[in-house]
């Protein structure tokens, strides 16, 4: 960590600061696997009803810091996670929070379409089903139609709700994967490279349903794509080695970068 | 005389393979890469041609030579002895014949059999060594005709790589060639039981008696065939063995799964699998002498009679025994349920416990069913086990501290001793045998089907 970095993140909160009201709050997160550390001193403000977006090259911390927001982490035996992480002002690795509620609270998609072999009516009805959200059949079947709405997939659907979710083409599997996340109504959505299994149709798809839900959620998503990232999201994150490089509106990001890093990833000379 | 002449043509072959190799060596040195075949297929293109040819011949003139001697010794015998006389007057004449030949005389046989056993031997050691002569000169023709086939441009490799289709396709016939002479025979056999006892009685009696007398000298019951108490008896003992096997082997797969540290897992997958390693007549005597006991001896304490031939004693045991089926399918099928499954569930916030309940045993519910319906079809066709430890009498019951026997049981004790073909009794093992077989074979087919249709599922 050096000091240009850290002068440059102070630089960009300053002059940046999250338009809404900041919904998620990492200060000074650092990474651990086993003896190697993925994230170094990483501050990071999400806002609320914004879509972050996270960039980097392979390897860079991206998903490690994605993943803490919603502490699936822990279900990797060697990490350990130091540092705060707020939600709402509360820590979300406090003792006393239980992290299923938590997980419920930050929903994620993940880089592959991972419905469960069940029909699409039961994948999308699992969250509130083990949540207890919906008691008589007509609240789960209007959650599930809701939340397949919100998902842009419910027209292409509806006819087939009780055929297995894995019978749907790659982007719409990942559609049903967002409805599944949406159901159990979370104030987050993570995305770990949500389109990056996809075609470009599919992928525009999502995106548009991005824009979309940053109404009503807030948004995190880790990207490859420059392009994505400028389309879909309203600030973006640099991430480098596990140190993030740099943050700012997604334009200024894209157009007038401070970190030099940033400018020769974007540009596409490295990474 | 016969081995050595095997031995000589797997010799030959050998040889044939040096100089097929040696032979292509030498176009490779002065062709170079223009050579199609590497040596190595040289080689092994002109083994099979000494070899199989030569070898096939010696087994079909082997299979045809006795019935040939036979059919010309008997043309040979004087028109007076066998004028009018029965085929199996004939026979008799033949085995005599032979025996003579080969030195065994019981009693002075007549000039004309003397005279014959005399031109048997001389004919039998002219065919064999007819049989040497042209099998060695097959293998040599053959040699010439490979060495004349081999050049630089040869395609040595595709002649031996269809060498090779036809012998894997010939091994994957004998296999069925035997499974369908094994139930051709156990249906044939079937049939003559049933011509003996009607199907509606085997079928739906309930009184099983087979030990009738077989000869006319013996004391025995008048028999009864009903075989519905052996069949129950079976299910009674496969479907104990399943309800011990099947929680332990599931709970002990979702723990190694799941649960174990990889070192303890690394320790415990294979001490479960010795399980699967004990002879079964190891777990007999371990039925018989220790668990019968003690499941008889602490019956008693609380009052209850147990008979010591119990079903509980030999089912428990037999449960241990399909243990490693259930608890290694399930361990496959639920470790091929992908990680990405467990953290989408995780991901909604779902529990530990309802991410194992609600996706991982649906998800791998095929796998564990096949695993299931093998070990059943394995316990329902165990026999040792139930030899010793099962009783004998067939007792309709579904009291498991009662005796009861199993088909497999009855299949051995009515082959033990006499036996005689045209008697219900050993035929009825025959019967047994057939249902045992199609009941077996279908809860295996099913087994299959099922986990292969699971198998596509995360391709």
């Amino acid at each position: 960590m050096n000091m240009l970095t850290d002068a440059a993140i102070e630089n960009a909160l300053d002059k940046t600061p999250a338009r809404e009201a900041v919904k998620m709050r990492g200060s000074d997160v650092r990474v651990f696997y086993g003896e190697k550390q993925a994230l170094f001193d990483v501050n990071l403000d999400i806002g609320e009803n914004q879509v972050t977006a996270l960039i980097g090259p392979s390897g860079c911390g991206k998903s490690t810091f994605l993943r803490c927001l919603n502490r699936m982490n822990d279900t990797i035996d060697i990490c350990r996670v130091t540092g705060d992480i707020t939600l709402d002002g509360e820590d979300i690795y406090n003792p006393r929070i239980d992290v299923v509620e938590l997980r419920a609270r930050v929903g994620m998609v993940f880089q592959k379409p991972n419905p469960f072999p069940k029909s699409i009516y039961e994948n999308v009805a699992y969250g509130p089903r083990i949540h207890g959200l919906a008691s008589a059949k007509n609240d789960m079947d209007a959650i599930v139609e809701t939340s397949l709405q919100k998902a842009g997939l419910f027209n292409e659907v509806k006819d087939r709700l009780h055929e297995p979710g894995t019978g749907l083409s790659g982007g719409q599997q990942q559609r049903l994967c967002i409805a599944r996340a949406i159901a159990v109504s979370p104030e987050v959505i993570l995305m770990d490279e949500p389109c990056s299994a996809l075609d470009p149709i599919a992928t525009a798809k999502v995106e548009e349903l991005i824009d979309e839900l940053r109404e009503n959620y807030t948004i995190v998503i880790v990207t490859h794509s420059m392009q994505q990232a400028a389309r879909v999201s309203q600030r973006t994150a640099m991430f480098h080695l596990g140190n993030l490089v740099e943050v700012g509106p997604t334009d200024k990001m894209f157009t007038n970068p401070e970190d030099k890093r940033t400018q020769d990833y974007i540009t596409g000379r490295f990474g | 005389m016969t081995g050595y002449l095997f031995l000589a043509i797997l010799a030959l072959s050998l040889v044939a393979f040096y100089v097929g190799r040696s032979t292509a060596s030498r176009f490779v040195a002065s062709h170079g890469a223009e050579v199609h075949s590497r040596p190595l297929y040289h080689g092994a293109f002109a083994a099979v041609w000494v070899g199989v040819p030569a070898l096939i011949l010696v087994v079909l003139w082997l299979l045809s030579q006795d019935g040939l001697i036979d059919r010309l010794i008997l043309a040979s015998l004087p028109a007076s002895v066998t004028e009018g006389v029965s085929a199996s007057r004939l026979s008799l004449y033949l085995s005599e014949i032979k025996n003579v030949a080969s030195g065994r005389i019981f009693s002075e046989p007549s000039p004309e059999i003397l005279a014959a056993a005399e031109r048997y031997q001389r004919w039998q050691a002219i065919a064999g060594w007819a049989m040497v002569v042209v099998a060695l000169a097959v293998s040599a023709i053959a040699l010439y005709l490979a060495r004349i086939r081999m050049a630089p441009k040869f395609r040595a490799r595709q002649s031996f790589e269809r060498a090779l289709d036809i012998a894997m396709i010939t091994s994957a016939v004998v296999a069925i060639l035997v499974t369908i002479g094994i139930i051709v025979s156990l249906t044939y056999e079937a049939l003559q039981f049933f011509r003996l006892v009607p199907p509606q009685e085997f079928f739906f009696g309930l009184n099983w008696e087979p030990q009738i007398a077989i000869r006319e000298d013996q004391v025995a019951g008048t028999g009864a065939f009903g075989a519905v108490p052996v069949f129950t008896g079976t299910l009674l003992i496969a479907a104990i063995a399943l309800v011990v096997a099947v929680p332990i082997g599931l709970l002990s797969a979702l723990y190694l799964v799941e649960f174990a540290s990889e070192r303890f897992r690394g320790i415990v997958k294979p001490i479960l699998e010795i399980l699967a390693g004990v002879p079964t007549v190891v777990y007999g005597f371990f039925a018989v002498l220790t668990v019968a006991p003690a499941i008889r001896e602490a019956g008693s304490l609380v009052g209850l009679s147990i008979s010591p031939n119990s079903a509980l004693a030999a089912g428990g045991v037999m449960g241990i025994m399909i243990l490693p089926f259930i608890s290694s399918l399930s361990d496959d099928a639920l470790r091929a349920v992908p990680q990405s499954m467990r953290d989408g569930s995780f991901a909604m916030g779902a529990t530990r416990a309802e991410t194992i309940t609600r996706v991982l045993l649906p998800a791998a519910l095929p796998g564990i069913v096949g695993g299931v319906l093998l070990a059943a079809s394995r316990a329902i066709g165990e026999t040792m086990i139930v030899v010793m430890a099962a009783g004998l009498t067939a007792t309709l019951t579904a009291n498991p501290l009662d005796g009861v026997t199993t088909v497999t049981v009855q299949i051995v004790t009515l082959l033990i001793g006499d036996t005689s073909f045209d008697n219900p009794k050993t035929l009825s093992a025959f019967a047994l045998g057939l249902v045992l077989f199609v009941s077996t074979l279908c809860l295996n087919v099913l087994a299959l089907r099922i986990v292969r249709r699971y198998r596509e599922k995360y391709e």
